[in-house]
C-alpha cells in the first residue's frame, strides 16, 4: 500500500466559505482524503464542527467526492490521493416537519363530539388528532385553571395533568367555576376530575395531589408539552419558570388581580421567559394574593379562556402565539394593551451564559413566604389577646382603646362594637391619634394585617400594645357569631 | 448573540411567494423542496429566482421529510457561479406542521443558508418563516421576510 504524499485541491461549499476566510478552495499535500479532510479542519476547526460529529464521524448528509466520486464508492476516508485531484465538499440538504406524535385516531363518538373542530381547515381531523395526542399540565386548579380545565377538556386535550393540593373553599366558589356547593370540603382535584370526566370522557385526567417543589417539579412536568401556570404565589411562579426553561417547555402565563389581568407564553427557545421580565420577585407583602386584594370572579373567567386559546394555538401550530409579547387586560375600562417583550441575553436562566442551572429555593428567593403576607418574626405571647380575653376585659370594665385596621368596605360587612378605624396602610401617618399611655388592641380580619400594624406601632415606640390572635374571624367565632366572617 | 452578523433579512417578490405557496400547495401531503439564487445586498439578501427541485426522500417518508441529492446540489451550486450568483438556500414546506425548524432540520441544516419554511393546513399554504442556522448549531436565528409587491 502506497502512501504516497500526493496535491489536492478541496472546494469548499458556499455554506461553510466563510469559516475557511472566505476561500472557495483549499490546497492540500496528503496521501488519503481522510488526511487532506483532517488539514483542512485542524486550520479551521469552525468548519470541521459542520462536517464532523462528536464521535469524528462524517455527518450524514456530508459528501465527500474525489473527482467526481462518492468517496463511499471509493475506499472512504482512505481513498488514495493522485496528484493535482480534487476533493469537493457537496451538502445533502436535507430536514423535516417536528417529529409529530404517534398519531392518535378518532372514534365516532369523538367525531361527533368534535365536529365544529373537524370543519374548519385550520384545525380538521390532523389538529384534533393533535389535540388527542398532547399532553397539557395545569398548575393550579383555581380561578384560572377552572376554565382552562373545563375548555381544554371541551376541546379534546388527549391528557391533561393537574397539580393543587388544596380542598374546595365556599369563598372559591366566587368564581372557581369548576366546583359546586356539594364539592364544599373535596379535593379539587378529585372535584375537578368528576366535572371534567363528565364534560369529556374521552381525556386522560391525570391528578398530582401535591405541592410543586424544587424537588418534584423536574419529574411532574417532564412528560408534558406545555405547561399552563395558574398558580396564585410568586415562588411557585419562578419554579415553574425554571423548571418549564431547564426542560425547554412553553410556559402558558397568566395572572390576575382585582380587575386587572395579564397572559403571555414564555416559550424560551424562542423568546424570553418570566425572569426576563421580572427579574426580581416582589418583596414580601407588596403584591396581595386574591384573599387580601380580593378579584371580581369572572375575571380569572377571561384570562383563563386566553391561557387555553393560547395553549389550542401551540398544539395545532396555528396563528400567532404571544411568545414575546404580554398582553394586559383592564376589565374595568374593557381595554386590552399589549407591550413587547424581548429575551433578556443576561437572563439567568435562559439568557447566553446562564448562572441557574437547577432549580433553587423559590421561598428564599421570593423573600420567604413570596407574597404570604407574615410578619418578620412571629409574636410572641405578651402581644397577643384572644377574642374571649378581650370581651371578658371589656366585661370587667377595662376600655383598651381597639383599633380596627382594616379597610372601609370591610368594615361595612361588620365590626367589633367601640373600635376606631384607621387601615394599615394609614398607621405611619395617624399613629399621632393614638395615646401611646393607652392599651392598645388591634384587629384586622384574621390577624395578619393588624400584626403587620404592631410591629411599626412598636418601633414607633408603643409600648402597650396587643394583636387580636384569629381578628373579626375569632371573634365571630368566640364571641359574637352575628358578625359575618367574610 | 454569534459574533458574526447574521442576515437581517430576505427579500422576496409577491410573486416568488406566490410560486413557494403554489408549490407547497401542489406537493401536499408530501414536503416540497427548491433552492433560491439571488445577490447579497449588505445584511440582505435579494431572491432573483427559485427553483423547483424534487425530494428525494423514500415515497413513504415525504410527508414529513425532504432530501436533495448532492447531485442536485453540485447542479445548482455551479449554476449559480457560472449565472454571477450566489446560492442563498433551500425552501421546504411542513404539511399540517408549524413553519418552525425542527430538530431533523437543526441536525441537517447548514449555517450561511436560509432556509424558508412554510407551513401547509389540510392543503392551504399559511405562514412563510424564514431561518438560518448559528454558527455554534445550537439552534437558529429568525430571518425578517421582505415581500416586495411591485
Amino acid at each position: 500500500m502506497s502512501t504516497q504524499m500526493a496535491s489536492a485541491q478541496i472546494r469548499i461549499p458556499t455554506a461553510l466559505r466563510q469559516f475557511a476566510g472566505g476561500q472557495a478552495t483549499y490546497d492540500v499535500t496528503a496521501s488519503t482524503v481522510g488526511q487532506a479532510l483532517s488539514q483542512l479542519t485542524a486550520e479551521y476547526p469552525d468548519l470541521g464542527k459542520h462536517l464532523f460529529n462528536d464521535e469524528g464521524q462524517l455527518r450524514s448528509f456530508v459528501n465527500i467526492y474525489y473527482n467526481e466520486e462518492d468517496i463511499r464508492y471509493l475506499d472512504g476516508p482512505d481513498t488514495e490521493l493522485r496528484d493535482g485531484g480534487e476533493i469537493t465538499i457537496v451538502p445533502s440538504i436535507a430536514g423535516g416537519a417536528i417529529d409529530i406524535q404517534p398519531q392518535a385516531t378518532l372514534d365516532a363518538d369523538e367525531i361527533m363530539r368534535y365536529s365544529r373542530h373537524l370543519i374548519m381547515p385550520e384545525v380538521a381531523m390532523s389538529g384534533q388528532e393533535k389535540l388527542k395526542a398532547a399532553k397539557v399540565l395545569l398548575i393550579g386548579a383555581g380561578g384560572l385553571g377552572s376554565p382552562l380545565g373545563l375548555y381544554l377538556a371541551a376541546a379534546g386535550v388527549g391528557t391533561i395533568g393537574l397539580v393543587d393540593a388544596d380542598e374546595v373553599d365556599t369563598t372559591n366558589l366566587q368564581r372557581q367555576i369548576l366546583f359546586g356547593t356539594s364539592d364544599v370540603g373535596v379535593p379539587k382535584i378529585d372535584a375537578a376530575e368528576q366535572r371534567l370526566k363528565d364534560l369529556n370522557p374521552h381525556i386522560n385526567l391525570v391528578k398530582h395531589n401535591l405541592r410543586l417543589t424544587s424537588e418534584n417539579a423536574l419529574e411532574v412536568l417532564k412528560d408534558y408539552d406545555v405547561i399552563v401556570d395558574g398558580t396564585d404565589n410568586f415562588p411557585t411562579r419562578y419554579l415553574v419558570n425554571d423548571a418549564c426553561v431547564l426542560l425547554g417547555k412553553p410556559n402558558v402565563y397568566g395572572s390576575i388581580f382585582r380587575f386587572e389581568g395579564q397572559v403571555s407564553v414564555f416559550y424560551a427557545e424562542e423568546g424570553p421567559c418570566y425572569r426576563c421580565l421580572y427579574p426580581e420577585p416582589p418583596p414580601p407583602g407588596l403584591v396581595p394574593s386574591c384573599a387580601e386584594g380580593g378579584v371580581l370572579g369572572v375575571l380569572p373567567g377571561t384570562v383563563g379562556a386566553m391561557q387555553a386559546t393560547e395553549t389550542i394555538k401551540l398544539i395545532l401550530g396555528i396563528g400567532n402565539p404571544l411568545i414575546g409579547r404580554l398582553l394586559r387586560y383592564d376589565a374595568l375600562g374593557m381595554e386590552f394593551r399589549e407591550f413587547k417583550l424581548r429575551k433578556d441575553p443576561r437572563c439567568p436562566v435562559c439568557g447566553e451564559h446562564p448562572t441557574v442551572t437547577e432549580l433553587i429555593d423559590y421561598d428564599e428567593f421570593c423573600g420567604f413566604g413570596g407574597n404570604h403576607v407574615e410578619p418578620d418574626e412571629a409574636l410572641t405571647p405578651e402581644w397577643e389577646i384572644t377574642a374571649s380575653e378581650l370581651a371578658a376585659a371589656r366585661a370587667a370594665g377595662k376600655r383598651p382603646v381597639v383599633v380596627d385596621v382594616r379597610e372601609p368596605h370591610e368594615r361595612e360587612i361588620g365590626y367589633i362594637p367601640d373600635s376606631i378605624l384607621i387601615p394599615v396602610g394609614e398607621i405611619p401617618a395617624r399613629m399621632h391619634e393614638l395615646d401611646s399611655a393607652a392599651e392598645i388592641v388591634l384587629y384586622c380580619r384574621t390577624g395578619v394585617r393588624s400584626a403587620r400594624a404592631l410591629e411599626q406601632l412598636r418601633a414607633a415606640g408603643f409600648g402597650k400594645l396587643k394583636n387580636l390572635v384569629g381578628g373579626i374571624h375569632a371573634w365571630s367565632d368566640e364571641v359574637d357569631p352575628s358578625i359575618p366572617k367574610y | 448573540m454569534s459574533a458574526r452578523p447574521t442576515t437581517a433579512e430576505l427579500k422576496l417578490t409577491a410573486a416568488q411567494l406566490e410560486a413557494i405557496r403554489g408549490h407547497a400547495r401542489r406537493s401536499y401531503p408530501d414536503e416540497c423542496c427548491g433552492a433560491i439564487f439571488g445577490r447579497l445586498d449588505g445584511e440582505a439578501r435579494v431572491v432573483t429566482d427559485l427553483q423547483k427541485l424534487e425530494n428525494s426522500w423514500d415515497p413513504v417518508e415525504r410527508r414529513r421529510r425532504f432530501l436533495i441529492t448532492p447531485q442536485e446540489y453540485m447542479r445548482v451550486e455551479k449554476e449559480a457561479d457560472a449565472r454571477g450568483l450566489s446560492l442563498l438556500g433551500f425552501y421546504h414546506s411542513h404539511p399540517d406542521a408549524p413553519p418552525r425548524p425542527s430538530e431533523f432540520d437543526r441536525e441537517h441544516a447548514w449555517p450561511w443558508f436560509i432556509y424558508p419554511i412554510i407551513g401547509v393546513n389540510g392543503g392551504e399554504p399559511a405562514e412563510l418563516r424564514a431561518w438560518q442556522l448559528r454558527a455554534d448549531r445550537e439552534g437558529y436565528d429568525e430571518v425578517e421576510i421582505h415581500i416586495d409587491d411591485t
